[in-house]
């Protein structure tokens, strides 16, 4: 048999079974063995071992139960088995989504409406006290009356009947509850709420791309053991059937293909000369131009639409209902608009950039993922300069009153529109476009459904939708407590969409997603979006005046300001404890020790790697000379033999 | 070794729990799934060995491109004629699994990979290999050319010693860096 084998300590106990198996009496031979070792060993020791048995299938048994409670199971495993690892991971991570948003939810609903709704029946008093001017809210209450139109109109963009409930911001007139025992401070706690769950996606998502990033981090270079890794665990174990197997075969020979070619463009690209190198500078630097010039113009679109939506919103003219909603959603509609066709520029003018391929990939999906976030931040910026003019020098009451009296639930109204509007569109694309490309492409065998082609599940632009949507609900979440609660709602109904669209519409991708690189693309997308969600959010809580007409920082500058406020009403011990560690000498001094310690364990570590690779490579060198010095043995110890034989013939 | 003719005993089971990497539940399915393969005189006798283009028509190996390979290493039978016992099945599903660790993983995907099972993987080896995983016909296997580029490559990669096989250590080394294996 194969000496192998033996060599595998860990495989000892499997060949013994395997070597009694051939005799028939496993069973009776096995306990007797082990009987024998149980003799061999203390009371202590049994003991241990049996304690370790129980301990492991306890384990095993609960790792079970949890896994059976893992939502959505059945139809994850069922798309690996018919699509592979690569799209498999797109949708554990809607399903992560699913999850995040829903706890989002909870921390806001435990910590914000459930005490205001279980205030009365604890005889919990409420205070709100509103004081000076620029404190009258006119919300949009409709009275008299209301045509059916105008609820749905109400329900699409959050105003109307939609805009004093728990949805908005302007709804929480609360300062303080007064239990019997405690206060609760209900502004404190929304502050650090809304800073809570930004900083748990933190951790969670790192966490969660932990594994990946140490993957990455090892590859030195930018091509390591990729044929190898190709080669010898490429084939995906978990496909069953016949077409997928005989696709995963094409994509593999794509990819193989497809490597061999990097290697001789990469050949080529070294034999570049002087002249051509210029002239595919100059190229690449009109193109990039040409690109920012794209973007630019998508973003005074955006930045366009929402100075017109507003201007028409605040006007309270009502010309129809359709052109209503259309002013109302006409931001979304430029920014989707944009979402669509960015993408398809981007890709054709990459082709004359001539980079590598993985090059190309990596830089097309970086510019638009700097388009679908960026844009957020543009509606955002033309949100705010709209709200911090006035018609005066300096605002009177520190924002646009006249026109925005309650601003946080009408930006909270922008973000709610955006999340519905973003849902509207990814269902309608679904049913409108591609279960009629399907159509045309099972019963019309003409040329033009030939050059449409069968859909293929493009992975890195339905990731960049989610996200999209993911950072639209951390930025919205201060202003629309609600709004974990419906994009978990959207997310789950969007999982079941996309499943059956998988599954009737699309084939799998040629060029295929690695599932160990995928996932820390997805993450590093989403942190992406996270650290762009926490900019709009920071400032508005620290810079711009929150509104005196509603909302619980009525009584407060900034919304900020709470925290000072609280602070100072602590006991002097703990007060001074906090002033020194936010002082500014002992902030400083703080950053600039862990800057300089970061930077030592940096270069430790780099310097460490340095000489790791140094002894790595003089063992090669050592165990190829071992491999020579054997053969060279084998000849001179041939060479000998001979030569005595020849001796003793003479 | 049985009790009852259509279903495990319970010392077996925890046996068979001790011994491999799988869960009670999947070792359930196993049997149910082995037993289903059995003609009607044979159902209750776990000794029997199953050929391989039963085991072979399974779901799960029918479209597999190594489903020979496997069954091969993986049957303990003298005519090396491939055929599974109930406990090779166990062996194979047992090594597959979730649970198990990268170092007998990559032990048998050595010797599933070693065609000629001959304790190294040379040229003619990851020839095959590279044609089992790209297709067999005309149409879809790789030029003469890029074969032997991609075999140079691999080498490159994976063979230290230099010595133009790769052996057990190295794949073995080469594996453990690699991020997409243990899935």
């Amino acid at each position: 048999t194969n000496p192998l084998l033996d060599e595998l300590p860990s495989y000892q106990s499997l060949l013994y079974r395997r070597k009694s198996s051939a005799g028939g009496s496993r069973q009776r031979s096995s306990s007797r063995a082990r009987l024998e070792k149980a003799q061999e060993l203390s009371s202590w020791e049994q003991w241990r071992q049996s304690s370790r048995k129980h301990l492991k299938r306890l384990r095993d048994y609960g790792q079970e139960r949890l896994s059976s409670l893992k939502l959505w199971r059945g139809d994850i495993h069922l798309i690996e088995g018919m699509f592979g690892t690569g799209i498999l991971s797109y949708f554990s991570f809607l399903r992560f989504l699913v999850t995040l948003n829903f706890i989002i939810f909870l921390l806001m609903f435990s910590f914000i409406m459930l005490p205001i709704i279980i205030a009365p029946h604890l005889s919990g008093n409420i205070t709100y006290n509103q004081s000076g001017e620029c404190t009258v809210y006119s919300s949009g209450v409709r009275q008299g009356l209301v045509n059916y139109h105008k609820y749905i109109t109400d329900l699409l963009s959050g105003e109307g009947f939609l805009e004093q409930t728990y949805l908005f911001y302007g709804y929480y007139k609360v300062d303080k509850i007064h239990f019997p025992h405690i206060t609760y401070n209900l502004a404190l706690a929304y502050l650090l709420v809304t800073i809570g769950y930004l900083f748990l996606s933190l951790i969670w998502i790192v966490k969660r791309s932990a594994t990946g990033f140490k993957h990455n981090l090892i590859q030195d270079e930018d091509r390591f053991q990729s044929f190898c890794n190709k080669i010898f665990a490429g084939w995906d174990f978990c496909i069953t059937g016949d077409n997928a197997v005989k696709l995963k075969k094409k994509s593999l020979l794509c990819e193989l293909k497809t490597d061999l070619e990097e290697e001789k463009i990469k050949q080529k690209i070294a034999d570049r000369t002087r002249g051509e190198k210029c002239r595919l500078y100059f190229i690449r630097l009109i193109l990039n131009l040409f690109a920012v010039g794209v973007l630019a113009a998508c973003f005074y679109c955006i930045y366009l639409a929402t100075s017109f939506s507003q201007k028409a919103q605040m006007s309270n003219k009502k010309v129809s209902f359709i052109v209503d909603l259309i002013n109302e959603y006409l931001p979304s509609i430029v920014i989707t608009f944009a979402n669509f066709i960015t993408p398809v520029l981007f890709s054709f003018i990459i082709n004359f950039e001539d980079y590598s391929p993985a090059f190309e990939i990596r830089f097309t999906l970086m510019r638009c993922v700097f388009m679908r976030l960026t844009s957020i931040g543009v509606l955002l910026f033309s949100l705010w300069s709209r709200i911090t003019k006035c018609k005066e020098e300096t605002c009177a009451c520190g924002y646009n009153y006249e026109q925005y009296s309650c601003w946080e639930t009408h930006v909270g109204q922008e973000m709610y529109k955006l999340t519905i509007f973003d849902f509207i569109v990814i269902v309608s694309v679904t049913i409108f476009v591609e279960f009629p490309r399907k159509l045309i492409i099972t019963h019309n065998k003409s040329a033009m459904s030939k050059w449409l082609g069968q859909q293929e599940f493009s992975i890195p632009q339905n990731v960049l939708e989610i996200v999209y949507g993911q950072t639209i609900c951390w930025i919205g979440t201060f202003y629309c407590p609600l709004l974990p609660a419906i994009c978990t709602i959207k997310y789950f109904f969007i999982f079941y969409v996309k499943k059956v669209s998988l599954i009737k519409n699309c084939r799998p991708a040629t060029r295929p997603f690695r599932a160990s690189s995928s996932n820390f693309f997805f993450l590093g997308v989403l942190l992406i979006g996270l650290a762009l969600a926490c900019v709009p959010v920071i400032v508005s809580i620290a810079q711009i005046n929150s509104s005196r007409a509603c909302g619980p920082f009525v009584n407060y500058t900034t919304s900020w300001e709470v925290v000072p406020t609280v602070v100072s009403q602590l006991p002097s011990g703990i007060r001074t404890l906090l002033w020194s560690l936010s002082s500014e000498a002992f902030a400083i001094s703080f950053f600039v020790l862990t800057w300089f310690v970061f930077h030592l364990a940096m270069f430790y570590v780099i310097a460490l790697a340095g000489a790791h690779k140094r002894v790595i490579n003089e063992l090669r060198e050592k165990l190829e000379m071992v491999g020579l010095l054997r053969l060279y043995n084998d000849n001179l110890v041939f060479l000998f033999v001979f030569f005595f034989k020849t001796v003793e013939l003479l | 070794m049985g009790t009852t003719a259509s279903q495990l005993s319970k010392e077996s089971l925890s046996e068979y729990q001790e011994l491999t990497f799988l869960t009670k539940q999947e070792i359930l399915l196993a049997y149910k799934r082995f037993t289903e393969l059995l003609d009607k005189s044979e159902k209750g006798d776990l000794n029997v060995r199953i050929p391989m283009n039963k085991i072979n028509s399974l779901p799960e190996l029918k479209s597999n491109p190594f489903k020979d390979r496997i069954c091969r290493v993986f049957s303990t039978s003298e005519h090396k004629d491939g055929s599974l016992t109930f406990e090779d099945f166990l062996d194979l599903l047992s090594a597959f699994s979730d649970s198990a660790t990268l170092e007998i993983k990559s032990h048998y995907a050595f010797r599933i990979f070693d065609f000629d099972d001959d304790g190294t993987l040379d040229r003619s080896d990851l020839e095959k290999l590279v044609n089992c995983l790209t297709g067999e016909t005309e149409e879809t296997k790789l030029s003469p050319d890029e074969m032997r580029q991609l075999i140079s490559n691999i080498l490159e990669e994976s063979d230290i010693d230099k010595d133009g096989t790769v052996n057990l250590s190295e794949f073995q080394h080469v594996i453990s860096r690699s991020p997409d294996f243990v899935r």
